[in-house]
């Protein structure tokens, strides 16, 4: 029969090599050679101006900045995640499909405007400005209004993530470990929390990603004060804005290296929970099955 | 992926009886969802919208239609329909390749894709402002055939379509891992063509979720800040996007200029996703949706 042939790797060999080229020559373009180009620039003047570069106090303050600001902005989502995906996985609720799309609210949003929000709450003319310059408390144009920010941009992430693992795990499991006697905080700890380990630590990473990497929002509440209020994304802008090329890639070969650490854990975590990779699309056809 | 939820609401219909709550939490859970969003996002985007209303109607109008308010929207609105179809065609044709066919490499290239979710916008902005840059890598091969993408408008098309590339793909590669080869077969078998077999069977199958990608790419396109500002140029009314002209108007303390320009950003992207979301719906009852 002919169907046997349709497939046969001889006869698609043509279309196929020539697909494979425009795919890897597209990729090799737009994102192998700018990850390439950020580490021959930031080695262009040798590696003693690299060090130099990483070494600077400035660019130290940066990178504390940006590690502080994400260690407060990723925890704080990751509570709001677990309870979001608990109340919206395991039980029924009418507007439940609003009450996703609202998560899903700051992906939809320019991170300028992100940034825009938080100035217009706790700007000096702000609704808040007032009170806020009589107690000598700084928001904006401080740390606090960066990881405002922060939280605001990496907002969707960890629920995201964490509402189709929970909504694949059902809740068998939980109401097995309540009849047997087991507390509600005992049944989260020791049933639910290993269950969702894997998903919980994707939504982490990612969230982490774009924490520590997050430009625009940061970039209108901070107020570039060096050494203070700049986290490396904007020590990077700095830099560059100074014609000062090699510090700046420098500092940029830090972030793309999380880039690459970021990519290499999510792969590690897809390789061991391959459902991690499309979980998001399941729970989309699940929700749309159920209500049909 | 972030993927826009269809939000259909269809009443169940409900057990005469309430079955028990057996799991707690139902209450806390809940309750501090809806405190955190509120307080963190539905509130301070409230703000903007609140502001904008404030300084009145005649003036919201008169900023919202200045010629560099427009060109600004313009561009970036533009820009970002041009990128999101190049990311179309493209990362169908990579998704296709990841899925279907096997070679070298394959898992790392699948890896790679997710590049622009990793890497920092400011980053990225660099290093393609470095390689289109008329001494760079690409920009010394484009310049002797007259054609300059850093600081120009072309060069925001090369930011925005290397934002939005994952988006596309990765909305993609689970329907096409899903589709039947079984389906694409029998088509061969009836003397369909390869041409006809890809527009009858393979293109109605994957219209919904090349729209999702489109509109993800897009979304994202539109917001974009830092992947864009290094390799625009941002020359007023010619390679000046709207988000920068929000960060130009703050930067001179013109709140109500800034806000009026992002209630007409989130309001243009809203519809948009809106528009997109309805007809995503109408493609996907149509084709049995998947």
């Amino acid at each position: 029969m002919v169907v046997a042939d349709v497939r046969s790797p001889r006869r698609r060999a043509p279309g196929r090599l020539l697909l494979i080229g425009v795919a890897l020559v597209f990729l090799g373009l737009f994102l192998v050679l700018p990850l390439l180009a950020v580490f021959v620039q930031a080695l262009a003047k040798g590696a003693a101006a690299y060090v130099a570069a990483i070494g600077n106090p400035n660019a130290w303050a940066a990178v504390k900045l940006t590690l502080t600001v994400a260690a407060i902005a990723v925890p704080f989502n990751l509570v709001f995640g677990v309870a979001a995906a608990w109340a919206i996985a395991k039980f029924e609720f009418r507007g439940k499909n609003t009450l996703i799309t609202l998560i899903d609210l700051p992906f939809a949003v320019s991170p300028v405007i992100a940034g825009l929000i938080f100035i217009l709450i706790f700007g000096s003319h702000g609704w808040f400005g007032g009170y806020l310059r009589a107690h000598h408390i700084r928001v904006v144009f401080a740390v606090p209004g960066i990881v405002l920010a922060t939280i605001f941009v990496t907002f969707p992430f960890i629920a995201r993530e964490l509402i189709p693992v929970m909504q694949a795990q059902g809740k068998d499991d939980e109401e097995t470990a309540l009849s047997l006697g087991a507390t509600g905080w005992q049944t989260f700890w020791r049933v639910t929390l290993p269950n969702i380990r894997w998903g919980l630590m994707y939504g982490v990473l990612l969230c982490n990603a774009r924490a520590m990497g997050e430009f625009g929002a940061v970039s209108v509440v901070s107020g570039h004060v060096r050494g203070l209020t700049n986290t490396m994304p904007l020590h990077v802008e700095i830099l560059y804005n100074e014609y000062n090329y090699a510090a700046a890639f420098a500092v940029a070969s830090l972030l793309a290296l999380l880039a690459l650490l970021t990519l290499a854990g999510k792969s590690l975590l897809e390789w061991r929970q391959p459902e991690l990779r499309h979980a998001a699309r399941e729970a989309r056809d699940r929700t749309r099955r159920e209500n049909t | 992926m972030a993927t826009p939820v269809a939000a259909v609401e269809v009443e169940t219909p409900m057990p005469r009886r309430r079955p028990r709550r057996v799991l707690p939490g139902f209450g806390l859970t809940l309750g501090y969802t809806m405190a955190y969003l509120s307080l963190l996002v539905l509130i301070p985007l409230s703000a903007v919208f609140i502001r904008s209303f404030g300084s009145g109607w005649s003036h919201f109008w008169e900023v919202a239609t200045a010629p560099r308010v427009i060109a600004s929207l313009r561009l970036s609105f533009g820009a970002s329909l041009i990128a999101a179809l190049i990311n179309v065609i493209f990362g169908f044709i990579v998704a296709w390749v990841l899925v279907r066919y096997t070679f070298p490499f394959r898992r790392l290239v699948d890896a790679m894709v997710d590049l622009p979710f990793a890497l920092p916008t400011a980053v990225a902005g660099i290093a393609l402002t470095a390689l289109y840059a008329p001494n760079g890598w690409l920009g010394m091969w484009l310049k002797p055939l007259g054609v300059t993408v850093a600081f120009t408008p072309l060069g925001i098309i090369v930011a925005l379509t290397f934002i939005g590339l994952p988006f596309v793909v990765r909305t993609l590669q689970p329907v096409l891992e899903d589709l039947d080869k079984e389906v694409e077969q029998a088509a061969a078998s009836l003397g369909a063509s390869a041409a006809q077999s890809f527009a009858r069977v393979i293109l109605p199958a994957l219209w919904p979720a090349l729209l999702t990608g489109f509109a993800l790419s897009f979304a994202r396109a539109v917001g974009e800040y830092g992947s864009v500002i290094f390799i625009a140029g941002n020359m007023p009314m010619r390679s000046e996007i709207a988000p920068l002209l929000i960060v130009t108007k703050l930067e001179q303390y013109d709140y109500a200029g800034a806000t009026t320009i992002a209630v007409v950003m989130l309001v243009l992207s809203f519809a948009l996703m809106f528009g997109i979301n309805a007809l995503q719906h109408w493609a996907l009852s149509r084709h049995g949706g998947r």
